[in-house]
Protein backbone atom coordinates (compact mmCIF):
# COMPACT_ATOMS: atom_id res chain seq x y z
CA UNK A 1 0.00 0.00 0.00
CA UNK A 2 1.45 3.68 -1.33
CA UNK A 3 0.31 6.34 1.43
CA UNK A 4 2.24 9.41 0.89
CA UNK A 5 4.22 11.24 -1.80
CA UNK A 6 3.26 14.39 -3.62
CA UNK A 7 0.91 15.04 -6.24
CA UNK A 8 1.29 17.12 -8.72
CA UNK A 9 -0.36 19.92 -10.34
CA UNK A 10 -1.75 18.47 -13.35
CA UNK A 11 -5.28 17.85 -11.83
CA UNK A 12 -5.90 21.68 -11.02
CA UNK A 13 -7.66 23.99 -13.30
CA UNK A 14 -7.14 27.42 -13.06
CA UNK A 15 -7.66 29.30 -15.84
CA UNK A 16 -10.25 30.51 -17.99
CA UNK A 17 -10.28 28.97 -21.51
CA UNK A 18 -10.41 25.26 -19.91
CA UNK A 19 -14.40 25.19 -21.51
CA UNK A 20 -16.95 22.88 -19.60
CA UNK A 21 -15.00 20.28 -17.38
CA UNK A 22 -14.44 17.13 -19.33
CA UNK A 23 -15.52 15.16 -16.40
CA UNK A 24 -18.33 17.12 -15.97
CA UNK A 25 -21.13 14.27 -14.15
CA UNK A 26 -19.06 11.80 -13.68
CA UNK A 27 -17.88 12.09 -10.37
CA UNK A 28 -20.25 12.10 -7.15
CA UNK A 29 -20.28 12.98 -3.66
CA UNK A 30 -22.33 10.18 -1.76
CA UNK A 31 -21.56 10.86 1.65
CA UNK A 32 -20.82 13.50 4.34
CA UNK A 33 -19.80 13.60 8.26
CA UNK A 34 -19.28 16.53 10.56
CA UNK A 35 -18.03 15.70 14.16
CA UNK A 36 -19.48 18.06 16.74
CA UNK A 37 -17.97 22.05 16.63
CA UNK A 38 -16.42 23.18 19.79
CA UNK A 39 -14.41 26.19 20.89
CA UNK A 40 -11.38 24.55 21.50
CA UNK A 41 -10.22 21.25 22.55
CA UNK A 42 -9.79 21.16 26.45
CA UNK A 43 -6.47 18.80 26.68
CA UNK A 44 -8.26 16.47 28.70
CA UNK A 45 -11.18 14.41 26.89
CA UNK A 46 -9.64 12.43 24.71
CA UNK A 47 -12.75 11.51 23.04
CA UNK A 48 -12.69 15.16 21.70
CA UNK A 49 -9.47 15.53 20.35
CA UNK A 50 -9.02 16.50 16.80
CA UNK A 51 -8.21 12.86 15.64
CA UNK A 52 -11.43 11.74 17.78
CA UNK A 53 -13.15 14.09 16.05
CA UNK A 54 -12.17 13.36 12.50
CA UNK A 55 -12.74 9.57 13.53
CA UNK A 56 -15.97 10.58 13.89
CA UNK A 57 -16.20 12.82 10.91
CA UNK A 58 -15.17 9.67 8.49
CA UNK A 59 -17.88 7.07 10.13
CA UNK A 60 -20.70 9.53 9.49
CA UNK A 61 -19.62 10.22 5.99
CA UNK A 62 -19.07 6.15 5.67
CA UNK A 63 -22.31 5.56 7.38
CA UNK A 64 -23.96 8.56 5.26
CA UNK A 65 -23.25 6.63 1.94
CA UNK A 66 -23.27 3.02 3.01
CA UNK A 67 -19.96 2.34 2.09
CA UNK A 68 -17.60 0.04 4.07
CA UNK A 69 -14.49 0.98 5.32
CA UNK A 70 -12.08 -1.52 3.07
CA UNK A 71 -14.04 -0.10 0.05
CA UNK A 72 -12.69 3.25 0.70
CA UNK A 73 -9.26 3.06 -1.54
CA UNK A 74 -8.17 6.93 -1.51
CA UNK A 75 -7.62 9.70 1.47
CA UNK A 76 -6.97 13.17 1.43
CA UNK A 77 -6.34 14.53 4.66
CA UNK A 78 -5.38 18.18 4.40
CA UNK A 79 -2.34 18.57 7.17
CA UNK A 80 -2.98 22.54 8.01
CA UNK A 81 -3.56 23.56 11.14
CA UNK A 82 -6.24 26.06 12.42
CA UNK A 83 -4.79 28.74 13.00
CA UNK A 84 -1.54 28.08 10.72
CA UNK A 85 2.08 29.39 10.43
CA UNK A 86 1.50 32.24 12.72
CA UNK A 87 -0.95 30.47 15.14
CA UNK A 88 1.71 30.12 18.21
CA UNK A 89 -0.02 27.72 20.62
CA UNK A 90 -3.50 27.91 19.39
CA UNK A 91 -2.33 26.08 16.43
CA UNK A 92 0.32 23.49 17.87
CA UNK A 93 0.12 21.95 20.90
CA UNK A 94 3.62 20.95 21.76
CA UNK A 95 6.10 21.73 22.11
CA UNK A 96 5.14 24.02 24.98
CA UNK A 97 2.75 21.11 26.45
CA UNK A 98 3.37 17.75 26.60
CA UNK A 99 2.39 14.98 24.32
CA UNK A 100 0.27 12.05 25.03
CA UNK A 101 0.48 8.46 25.37
CA UNK A 102 0.11 7.09 21.70
CA UNK A 103 -1.45 7.86 19.50
CA UNK A 104 -1.32 11.15 20.88
CA UNK A 105 2.66 10.97 20.80
CA UNK A 106 2.93 13.88 18.59
CA UNK A 107 1.30 16.53 16.54
CA UNK A 108 -0.32 14.01 14.35
CA UNK A 109 -3.69 13.60 15.98
CA UNK A 110 -4.03 16.82 18.26
CA UNK A 111 -3.20 19.43 15.64
CA UNK A 112 -2.62 18.02 12.59
CA UNK A 113 -4.40 14.83 10.57
CA UNK A 114 -2.83 12.48 7.52
CA UNK A 115 -3.99 9.37 5.93
CA UNK A 116 -1.06 7.64 7.50
CA UNK A 117 -2.23 8.55 11.18
CA UNK A 118 -6.03 7.41 9.90
CA UNK A 119 -5.34 4.10 8.30
CA UNK A 120 -3.39 3.56 12.05
CA UNK A 121 -6.25 4.25 13.95
CA UNK A 122 -8.81 2.78 12.24
CA UNK A 123 -7.03 -0.68 9.89
CA UNK A 124 -10.54 -1.20 8.58
CA UNK A 125 -9.54 1.42 5.67
CA UNK A 126 -7.01 -1.76 4.61
CA UNK A 127 -7.27 -0.69 0.79
CA UNK A 128 -6.52 2.50 0.38
CA UNK A 129 -4.04 2.64 -2.85
CA UNK A 130 -3.87 6.76 -3.03
CA UNK A 131 -2.96 9.16 -0.37
CA UNK A 132 -0.62 11.80 -1.57
CA UNK A 133 0.65 14.17 1.49
CA UNK A 134 0.21 17.20 -0.41
CA UNK A 135 -3.40 17.95 0.21
CA UNK A 136 -4.38 21.91 0.08
CA UNK A 137 -7.11 23.29 1.79
CA UNK A 138 -11.09 22.26 1.30
CA UNK A 139 -11.61 24.71 -1.08
CA UNK A 140 -8.87 23.63 -3.55
CA UNK A 141 -9.13 19.74 -1.54
CA UNK A 142 -12.74 18.93 -3.15
CA UNK A 143 -11.79 19.50 -6.76
CA UNK A 144 -8.92 17.52 -5.99
CA UNK A 145 -10.66 14.42 -4.67
CA UNK A 146 -13.13 15.45 -7.68
CA UNK A 147 -10.32 15.34 -10.64
CA UNK A 148 -8.53 11.98 -8.59
CA UNK A 149 -11.84 10.53 -8.94
CA UNK A 150 -12.65 11.47 -12.71
CA UNK A 151 -9.16 10.28 -14.04
CA UNK A 152 -9.68 6.39 -12.31
CA UNK A 153 -6.56 7.61 -9.17
CA UNK A 154 -9.21 6.68 -6.54
CA UNK A 155 -12.36 5.06 -6.79
CA UNK A 156 -13.47 5.93 -3.38
CA UNK A 157 -12.16 8.53 -1.94
CA UNK A 158 -12.60 10.00 1.66
CA UNK A 159 -11.79 13.79 1.81
CA UNK A 160 -11.05 14.65 5.50
CA UNK A 161 -10.82 18.68 6.53
CA UNK A 162 -10.45 19.60 10.16
CA UNK A 163 -9.98 23.06 11.82
CA UNK A 164 -7.89 23.17 15.00
CA UNK A 165 -8.35 25.39 18.08
CA UNK A 166 -6.26 24.86 21.55
CA UNK A 167 -6.22 27.71 24.32
CA UNK A 168 -3.98 30.67 23.10
CA UNK A 169 -4.61 33.79 21.49
CA UNK A 170 -5.56 33.08 17.85
CA UNK A 171 -2.89 33.83 15.31
CA UNK A 172 -0.59 36.00 17.76
CA UNK A 173 2.16 33.54 18.31
CA UNK A 174 4.67 32.88 15.77
CA UNK A 175 5.84 35.71 13.68
CA UNK A 176 2.78 37.97 14.80
CA UNK A 177 4.84 38.58 18.22
CA UNK A 178 8.23 39.63 16.10
CA UNK A 179 8.88 43.17 16.72
CA UNK A 180 10.48 42.47 13.60
CA UNK A 181 8.85 42.49 9.86
CA UNK A 182 10.97 40.62 7.35
CA UNK A 183 9.98 39.03 3.49
CA UNK A 184 6.87 40.68 2.64
CA UNK A 185 5.46 41.98 5.99
CA UNK A 186 7.92 44.16 5.32
CA UNK A 187 5.14 46.35 3.16
CA UNK A 188 2.40 45.78 5.57
CA UNK A 189 3.61 44.99 8.98
CA UNK A 190 5.12 48.49 10.70
CA UNK A 191 1.56 50.50 9.95
CA UNK A 192 -1.04 47.21 10.49
CA UNK A 193 -2.38 45.27 11.95
CA UNK A 194 -1.86 41.57 11.06
CA UNK A 195 -1.17 39.90 7.73
CA UNK A 196 -3.02 38.97 5.11
CA UNK A 197 -7.43 38.49 4.26
CA UNK A 198 -8.21 40.54 7.54
CA UNK A 199 -5.84 43.32 6.13
CA UNK A 200 -6.56 43.42 2.35
CA UNK A 201 -10.62 42.39 2.59
CA UNK A 202 -11.79 44.87 5.57
CA UNK A 203 -10.26 47.77 3.70
CA UNK A 204 -11.76 47.09 0.61
CA UNK A 205 -15.27 46.67 1.60
CA UNK A 206 -14.57 50.41 3.20
CA UNK A 207 -13.61 51.63 0.11
CA UNK A 208 -17.01 49.84 -1.02
CA UNK A 209 -19.06 51.23 1.36
CA UNK A 210 -17.66 54.76 0.38
CA UNK A 211 -18.31 54.37 -3.06
CA UNK A 212 -21.71 52.56 -2.95
CA UNK A 213 -22.95 55.11 -0.56
CA UNK A 214 -23.44 52.11 2.01
CA UNK A 215 -23.38 51.84 5.88
CA UNK A 216 -21.24 48.47 6.76
CA UNK A 217 -23.49 48.20 9.81
CA UNK A 218 -26.90 48.45 7.96
CA UNK A 219 -25.58 46.01 5.72
CA UNK A 220 -23.64 43.64 6.73
CA UNK A 221 -26.23 42.96 10.20
CA UNK A 222 -28.72 40.99 8.46
CA UNK A 223 -27.11 38.69 6.44
CA UNK A 224 -24.81 37.91 9.62
CA UNK A 225 -27.68 37.82 11.16
CA UNK A 226 -29.28 34.94 9.02
CA UNK A 227 -26.59 33.23 9.34
CA UNK A 228 -26.81 32.65 12.73
CA UNK A 229 -30.20 31.63 12.41
CA UNK A 230 -29.18 29.07 9.37
CA UNK A 231 -26.34 27.77 11.34
CA UNK A 232 -28.48 26.72 14.40
CA UNK A 233 -30.97 24.21 11.68
CA UNK A 234 -27.67 22.47 11.57
CA UNK A 235 -27.59 19.87 14.30
CA UNK A 236 -23.98 20.02 14.71
CA UNK A 237 -22.54 23.35 14.75
CA UNK A 238 -20.98 25.62 17.46
CA UNK A 239 -24.16 27.48 18.24
CA UNK A 240 -26.50 24.44 17.97
CA UNK A 241 -23.97 22.66 20.78
CA UNK A 242 -23.29 25.22 22.86
CA UNK A 243 -25.82 28.37 22.89
CA UNK A 244 -27.35 30.57 20.00
CA UNK A 245 -25.89 33.66 19.77
CA UNK A 246 -28.97 35.59 19.74
CA UNK A 247 -27.77 38.13 17.64
CA UNK A 248 -29.54 40.83 16.57
CA UNK A 249 -28.97 44.47 14.80
CA UNK A 250 -28.50 46.43 17.59
CA UNK A 251 -26.17 43.49 19.39
CA UNK A 252 -24.27 43.69 15.74
CA UNK A 253 -23.65 47.29 15.51
CA UNK A 254 -22.79 47.86 19.20
CA UNK A 255 -20.12 44.59 19.30
CA UNK A 256 -16.65 45.26 19.86
CA UNK A 257 -14.80 46.23 17.13
CA UNK A 258 -11.47 44.12 15.70
CA UNK A 259 -11.06 46.18 12.39
CA UNK A 260 -13.49 48.95 12.89
CA UNK A 261 -16.26 48.51 10.78
CA UNK A 262 -15.32 45.19 10.95
CA UNK A 263 -16.61 43.83 14.21
CA UNK A 264 -15.98 40.52 16.17
CA UNK A 265 -19.54 39.07 14.62
CA UNK A 266 -17.82 39.64 11.06
CA UNK A 267 -15.20 37.17 11.99
CA UNK A 268 -15.87 33.22 11.94
CA UNK A 269 -15.05 32.60 15.43
CA UNK A 270 -11.88 29.44 15.50
CA UNK A 271 -12.83 26.05 16.46
CA UNK A 272 -11.90 22.28 16.64
CA UNK A 273 -14.10 19.81 14.56
CA UNK A 274 -14.03 18.10 11.47
CA UNK A 275 -15.76 17.41 8.40
CA UNK A 276 -15.48 13.94 5.39
CA UNK A 277 -17.17 14.36 2.66
CA UNK A 278 -16.83 10.28 -0.19
CA UNK A 279 -16.49 10.74 -3.97
CA UNK A 280 -16.79 8.44 -5.88
CA UNK A 281 -17.82 7.69 -9.88
CA UNK A 282 -21.30 8.49 -11.15
CA UNK A 283 -21.55 4.87 -11.64
CA UNK A 284 -21.22 3.35 -8.47
CA UNK A 285 -22.82 5.92 -6.88
CA UNK A 286 -25.99 5.16 -8.90
CA UNK A 287 -26.27 2.11 -6.53
CA UNK A 288 -25.09 3.58 -2.99
CA UNK A 289 -27.51 4.96 -0.11
CA UNK A 290 -27.80 8.18 -0.79
CA UNK A 291 -29.49 10.22 -3.77
CA UNK A 292 -25.73 10.76 -5.56
CA UNK A 293 -24.85 14.90 -5.83
CA UNK A 294 -22.73 15.21 -9.24
CA UNK A 295 -20.25 17.41 -9.94
CA UNK A 296 -20.23 19.60 -12.61
CA UNK A 297 -17.12 21.74 -12.31
CA UNK A 298 -14.15 22.42 -9.99
CA UNK A 299 -11.23 25.43 -10.09
CA UNK A 300 -8.74 26.15 -8.19
CA UNK A 301 -5.90 29.28 -8.78
CA UNK A 302 -6.63 32.90 -7.96
CA UNK A 303 -8.19 35.76 -9.83
CA UNK A 304 -6.24 38.36 -11.23
CA UNK A 305 -3.66 40.19 -9.94
CA UNK A 306 -3.01 42.89 -7.15
CA UNK A 307 -0.94 45.52 -8.54
CA UNK A 308 0.76 47.17 -5.57
CA UNK A 309 0.29 46.88 -1.28
CA UNK A 310 -3.02 46.95 -0.95
CA UNK A 311 -5.94 45.55 -3.28
CA UNK A 312 -8.54 47.48 -4.50
CA UNK A 313 -11.77 47.57 -5.00
CA UNK A 314 -11.63 47.75 -8.30
CA UNK A 315 -9.36 44.75 -8.13
CA UNK A 316 -11.75 43.24 -6.20
CA UNK A 317 -14.30 43.65 -8.13
CA UNK A 318 -12.32 42.02 -11.31
CA UNK A 319 -11.16 39.42 -9.36
CA UNK A 320 -14.66 38.19 -8.55
CA UNK A 321 -15.91 38.90 -12.38
CA UNK A 322 -12.97 36.84 -12.99
CA UNK A 323 -13.23 33.51 -10.99
CA UNK A 324 -17.50 33.60 -11.12
CA UNK A 325 -16.37 33.32 -15.30
CA UNK A 326 -14.20 30.40 -14.64
CA UNK A 327 -16.98 28.50 -13.04
CA UNK A 328 -19.66 29.67 -14.97
CA UNK A 329 -17.63 28.24 -17.94
CA UNK A 330 -16.46 25.27 -16.52
CA UNK A 331 -20.14 24.25 -15.86
CA UNK A 332 -21.69 25.56 -18.83
CA UNK A 333 -24.34 26.87 -16.14
CA UNK A 334 -25.03 30.95 -15.76
CA UNK A 335 -26.26 32.48 -12.91
CA UNK A 336 -29.70 31.98 -12.96
CA UNK A 337 -28.91 28.16 -13.32
CA UNK A 338 -28.04 28.71 -9.59
CA UNK A 339 -30.44 27.56 -7.13
CA UNK A 340 -28.12 27.26 -4.09
CA UNK A 341 -25.04 29.95 -3.49
CA UNK A 342 -22.84 28.73 -0.35
CA UNK A 343 -20.15 31.26 -1.21
CA UNK A 344 -16.78 31.90 2.08
CA UNK A 345 -17.88 33.98 4.27
CA UNK A 346 -14.72 33.36 6.75
CA UNK A 347 -14.93 37.05 7.13
CA UNK A 348 -18.30 38.68 6.49
CA UNK A 349 -16.42 41.28 4.08
CA UNK A 350 -16.22 38.73 0.93
CA UNK A 351 -19.56 38.26 0.45
CA UNK A 352 -21.02 41.47 -1.08
CA UNK A 353 -18.24 41.38 -3.55
CA UNK A 354 -18.65 37.66 -4.16
CA UNK A 355 -22.59 37.87 -4.79
CA UNK A 356 -22.05 40.38 -7.17
CA UNK A 357 -19.04 39.43 -9.18
CA UNK A 358 -21.61 35.98 -9.48
CA UNK A 359 -24.50 37.90 -10.14
CA UNK A 360 -26.21 35.14 -8.06
CA UNK A 361 -30.28 36.52 -8.52
CA UNK A 362 -29.37 39.44 -10.33
CA UNK A 363 -27.56 41.15 -7.98
CA UNK A 364 -25.87 43.79 -9.55
CA UNK A 365 -22.58 46.25 -8.37
CA UNK A 366 -23.58 47.82 -5.03
CA UNK A 367 -26.79 46.31 -4.30
CA UNK A 368 -25.62 43.44 -1.78
CA UNK A 369 -27.22 45.85 1.09
CA UNK A 370 -30.55 46.26 -0.68
CA UNK A 371 -30.22 42.44 -1.50
CA UNK A 372 -29.40 41.74 2.33
CA UNK A 373 -32.17 43.82 3.73
CA UNK A 374 -34.65 41.68 1.95
CA UNK A 375 -35.83 38.30 2.05
CA UNK A 376 -32.81 36.15 2.55
CA UNK A 377 -34.21 33.69 4.89
CA UNK A 378 -34.47 29.82 3.60
CA UNK A 379 -37.94 29.93 3.48
CA UNK A 380 -37.97 33.02 1.13
CA UNK A 381 -37.82 33.54 -2.91
CA UNK A 382 -33.59 34.11 -2.24
CA UNK A 383 -31.92 31.91 0.38
CA UNK A 384 -28.45 33.22 0.02
CA UNK A 385 -25.97 31.07 2.18
CA UNK A 386 -28.84 28.27 3.22
CA UNK A 387 -25.76 26.91 4.95
CA UNK A 388 -24.95 29.63 7.42
CA UNK A 389 -21.32 29.75 6.54
CA UNK A 390 -18.33 29.59 8.75
CA UNK A 391 -20.33 32.42 10.18
CA UNK A 392 -23.26 30.52 11.54
CA UNK A 393 -21.34 27.39 12.34
CA UNK A 394 -18.15 28.05 13.19
CA UNK A 395 -14.58 27.92 11.29
CA UNK A 396 -15.20 24.67 10.14
CA UNK A 397 -15.45 25.82 6.39
CA UNK A 398 -17.42 22.87 5.75
CA UNK A 399 -20.78 23.85 6.09
CA UNK A 400 -20.84 25.52 2.50
CA UNK A 401 -20.47 21.94 1.37
CA UNK A 402 -22.63 20.08 3.51
CA UNK A 403 -25.58 22.47 3.26
CA UNK A 404 -24.97 22.15 -0.73
CA UNK A 405 -25.25 18.53 -0.36
CA UNK A 406 -28.50 18.58 1.81
CA UNK A 407 -30.24 20.99 -0.41
CA UNK A 408 -30.16 18.86 -3.95
CA UNK A 409 -30.90 15.56 -2.02
CA UNK A 410 -33.70 17.49 -0.17
CA UNK A 411 -32.66 16.41 3.26
CA UNK A 412 -32.11 19.58 4.60
CA UNK A 413 -34.52 19.84 6.99
CA UNK A 414 -35.73 23.16 8.53
CA UNK A 415 -33.29 24.81 6.18
CA UNK A 416 -34.35 23.39 2.87
CA UNK A 417 -35.70 25.98 0.78
CA UNK A 418 -39.17 26.42 -0.98
CA UNK A 419 -37.37 27.60 -4.20
CA UNK A 420 -35.67 24.79 -6.76
CA UNK A 421 -32.94 23.18 -5.24
CA UNK A 422 -31.14 21.33 -8.50
CA UNK A 423 -27.77 23.17 -8.46
CA UNK A 424 -25.78 24.90 -6.24
CA UNK A 425 -22.05 26.77 -6.30
CA UNK A 426 -20.05 26.05 -2.47
CA UNK A 427 -16.62 27.27 -1.81
CA UNK A 428 -14.22 27.65 0.42
CA UNK A 429 -12.43 30.66 -1.69
CA UNK A 430 -10.84 33.50 0.40
CA UNK A 431 -11.31 36.63 -0.98
CA UNK A 432 -9.26 36.40 -5.01
CA UNK A 433 -9.23 32.61 -4.55
CA UNK A 434 -11.17 30.79 -7.76
CA UNK A 435 -11.82 27.23 -5.46
CA UNK A 436 -15.36 26.85 -6.33
CA UNK A 437 -17.39 23.68 -6.91
CA UNK A 438 -20.61 23.23 -9.03
CA UNK A 439 -22.69 20.45 -7.96
CA UNK A 440 -26.02 19.20 -9.47
CA UNK A 441 -28.61 16.69 -8.25
CA UNK A 442 -29.51 15.23 -11.74
CA UNK A 443 -26.56 13.85 -15.05
CA UNK A 444 -25.73 16.81 -17.33
CA UNK B 1 4.03 54.09 19.17
CA UNK B 2 5.97 51.09 18.47
CA UNK B 3 6.35 50.05 14.90
CA UNK B 4 7.39 46.56 13.46
CA UNK B 5 11.02 47.09 12.43
CA UNK B 6 11.22 46.32 8.56
CA UNK B 7 14.09 43.67 7.86
CA UNK B 8 16.02 44.75 5.00
CA UNK B 9 16.70 42.49 2.10
CA UNK B 10 18.74 42.24 -1.04
CA UNK B 11 15.99 43.25 -3.02
CA UNK B 12 14.52 46.26 -0.46
CA UNK B 13 17.95 47.20 0.93
CA UNK B 14 18.10 50.33 -2.03
CA UNK B 15 14.46 51.51 -0.98
CA UNK B 16 15.24 51.44 2.59
CA UNK B 17 18.05 53.12 2.15
CA UNK B 18 16.62 56.26 0.65
CA UNK B 19 14.04 56.32 3.24
CA UNK B 20 16.82 56.51 5.99
CA UNK B 21 17.99 59.83 3.76
CA UNK B 22 14.38 60.70 3.71
CA UNK B 23 13.18 60.02 0.04
CA UNK B 24 10.50 58.06 -1.30
CA UNK B 25 11.49 55.44 -3.85
CA UNK B 26 9.90 53.30 -6.02
CA UNK B 27 10.57 50.62 -8.67
CA UNK B 28 10.11 52.23 -12.10
CA UNK B 29 9.89 49.58 -15.30
CA UNK B 30 12.59 50.07 -18.16
CA UNK B 31 10.31 48.51 -20.47
CA UNK B 32 6.93 49.98 -19.76
CA UNK B 33 7.50 52.45 -18.01
CA UNK B 34 5.47 51.76 -15.08
CA UNK B 35 6.00 52.28 -11.49
CA UNK B 36 5.93 49.41 -8.97
CA UNK B 37 5.50 49.32 -5.37
CA UNK B 38 6.25 46.96 -3.35
CA UNK B 39 9.85 46.14 -5.21
CA UNK B 40 9.59 42.52 -7.22
CA UNK B 41 12.61 41.05 -9.01
CA UNK B 42 10.51 41.95 -12.21
CA UNK B 43 7.91 44.10 -13.81
CA UNK B 44 4.53 42.75 -12.82
CA UNK B 45 2.95 44.47 -15.71
CA UNK B 46 5.37 43.34 -18.48
CA UNK B 47 7.30 41.05 -17.07
CA UNK B 48 10.68 42.65 -18.03
CA UNK B 49 13.28 42.70 -15.18
CA UNK B 50 14.77 45.59 -16.46
CA UNK B 51 13.91 47.55 -13.24
CA UNK B 52 14.89 51.29 -11.93
CA UNK B 53 14.58 53.51 -8.80
CA UNK B 54 12.71 56.66 -9.26
CA UNK B 55 12.08 58.88 -6.31
CA UNK B 56 8.39 59.82 -6.40
CA UNK B 57 6.71 63.36 -5.85
CA UNK B 58 5.91 61.75 -2.30
CA UNK B 59 2.37 63.54 -2.64
CA UNK B 60 -1.00 61.35 -2.25
CA UNK B 61 -4.60 61.02 -1.51
CA UNK B 62 -6.22 59.16 1.03
CA UNK B 63 -8.18 55.80 -0.79
CA UNK B 64 -9.56 54.28 2.16
CA UNK B 65 -9.11 52.68 6.22
CA UNK B 66 -10.04 51.28 8.94
CA UNK B 67 -9.52 51.37 12.86
CA UNK B 68 -7.45 48.80 14.46
CA UNK B 69 -8.96 47.59 17.89
CA UNK B 70 -7.91 44.27 18.09
CA UNK B 71 -4.82 43.48 16.23
CA UNK B 72 -2.67 40.79 15.53
CA UNK B 73 1.52 42.28 16.13
CA UNK B 74 1.97 41.94 20.13
CA UNK B 75 4.16 45.31 19.75
CA UNK B 76 1.57 47.41 18.51
CA UNK B 77 -1.14 46.53 21.28
CA UNK B 78 -0.13 49.41 23.24
CA UNK B 79 -1.06 51.33 20.59
CA UNK B 80 -5.01 50.55 20.24
CA UNK B 81 -6.98 52.33 18.80
CA UNK B 82 -5.12 53.24 15.54
CA UNK B 83 -6.50 54.57 12.32
CA UNK B 84 -4.84 52.39 8.98
CA UNK B 85 -5.09 54.17 5.60
CA UNK B 86 -4.68 53.39 2.13
CA UNK B 87 -2.85 56.11 0.54
CA UNK B 88 -2.60 56.19 -3.19
CA UNK B 89 0.59 57.65 -5.35
CA UNK B 90 -0.53 60.72 -7.18
CA UNK B 91 2.22 60.18 -9.58
CA UNK B 92 0.30 56.68 -10.66
CA UNK B 93 -2.56 56.31 -8.04
CA UNK B 94 -2.27 52.35 -9.01
CA UNK B 95 0.69 52.56 -6.40
CA UNK B 96 -0.63 52.40 -2.75
CA UNK B 97 0.70 52.49 0.60
CA UNK B 98 -0.30 52.00 3.89
CA UNK B 99 -0.11 54.69 6.89
CA UNK B 100 -1.61 55.55 10.26
CA UNK B 101 -1.25 59.19 9.75
CA UNK B 102 -0.32 60.05 12.76
CA UNK B 103 -1.61 62.78 14.58
CA UNK B 104 -5.42 62.27 12.64
CA UNK B 105 -7.89 61.22 15.75
CA UNK B 106 -9.19 57.60 14.98
CA UNK B 107 -12.16 56.95 12.64
CA UNK B 108 -11.98 61.05 11.50
CA UNK B 109 -9.71 60.25 8.36
CA UNK B 110 -10.85 62.59 5.13
CA UNK B 111 -11.03 59.92 2.86
CA UNK B 112 -10.08 61.74 -0.63
CA UNK B 113 -7.63 64.26 1.30
CA UNK B 114 -4.84 64.77 0.40
CA UNK B 115 -1.47 63.81 2.30
CA UNK B 116 2.13 63.82 2.20
CA UNK B 117 5.20 61.42 2.60
CA UNK B 118 6.96 61.85 6.16
CA UNK B 119 9.74 59.81 7.88
CA UNK B 120 9.23 58.08 11.51
CA UNK B 121 12.39 56.22 13.19
CA UNK B 122 11.39 52.54 14.42
CA UNK B 123 14.62 52.00 15.57
CA UNK B 124 17.99 53.44 15.84
CA UNK B 125 18.66 54.39 12.63
CA UNK B 126 15.90 52.89 10.94
CA UNK B 127 13.24 54.99 9.49
CA UNK B 128 9.84 54.33 7.90
CA UNK B 129 7.68 56.21 5.45
CA UNK B 130 4.60 57.37 6.86
CA UNK B 131 2.17 60.19 5.52
CA UNK B 132 0.30 63.19 7.13
CA UNK B 133 -2.34 65.57 6.07
CA UNK B 134 -1.32 67.92 3.91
Amino acid sequence: MAIGGVEGTGWRRDKLGLGVWESQGKVAIVGWGNSPVDRRWDGVSMDKTYGAYALIAIKQALEDAGVKPEEVDGILACPETGAGATGGASADWGPSRPYFDAPYDSEWGLSRINAQWLIEQMPELSNVQYAPDNVPAIGEQMGMASQAVAEGKTQICLVVYGMNNFEGRYRHGGDNASPYAAGNRQWNAPWSSGDGLQLTGAITLQQYCHRYGVDWDEMMGPVIINEHRNGLMHDWGFYTLHGASGLTQDDYANARPVLWPCRIWDCDRPVNAVGAFLFTTAERAKDMKQKPVYVLNHNQGMGGTVRSTQETLDESEAARDHVAQMSYEGSGLTAKDIDIFNPYDGYSFFLPLTLEGFGWHGVGRGESSDFFNGDISVEGPHPFVSGGGNLGVGRTRTAMYIDSIQQLRGTAGKRQVNVKAETAICAFAPARSAAYLTLSNALP
Amino acid sequence: MSKLIPVPDELSQPFWDAVNERKLIVQNCDSCNKLQYPPKPACELCGSNSLSWKETSGKGHILSFFVVYDGRYQVRIPDQPYNVAVVTLDDDPGINFYSNLAGTPVKEVPVGAAVEVTFEEVAPGQLIHEWKLV
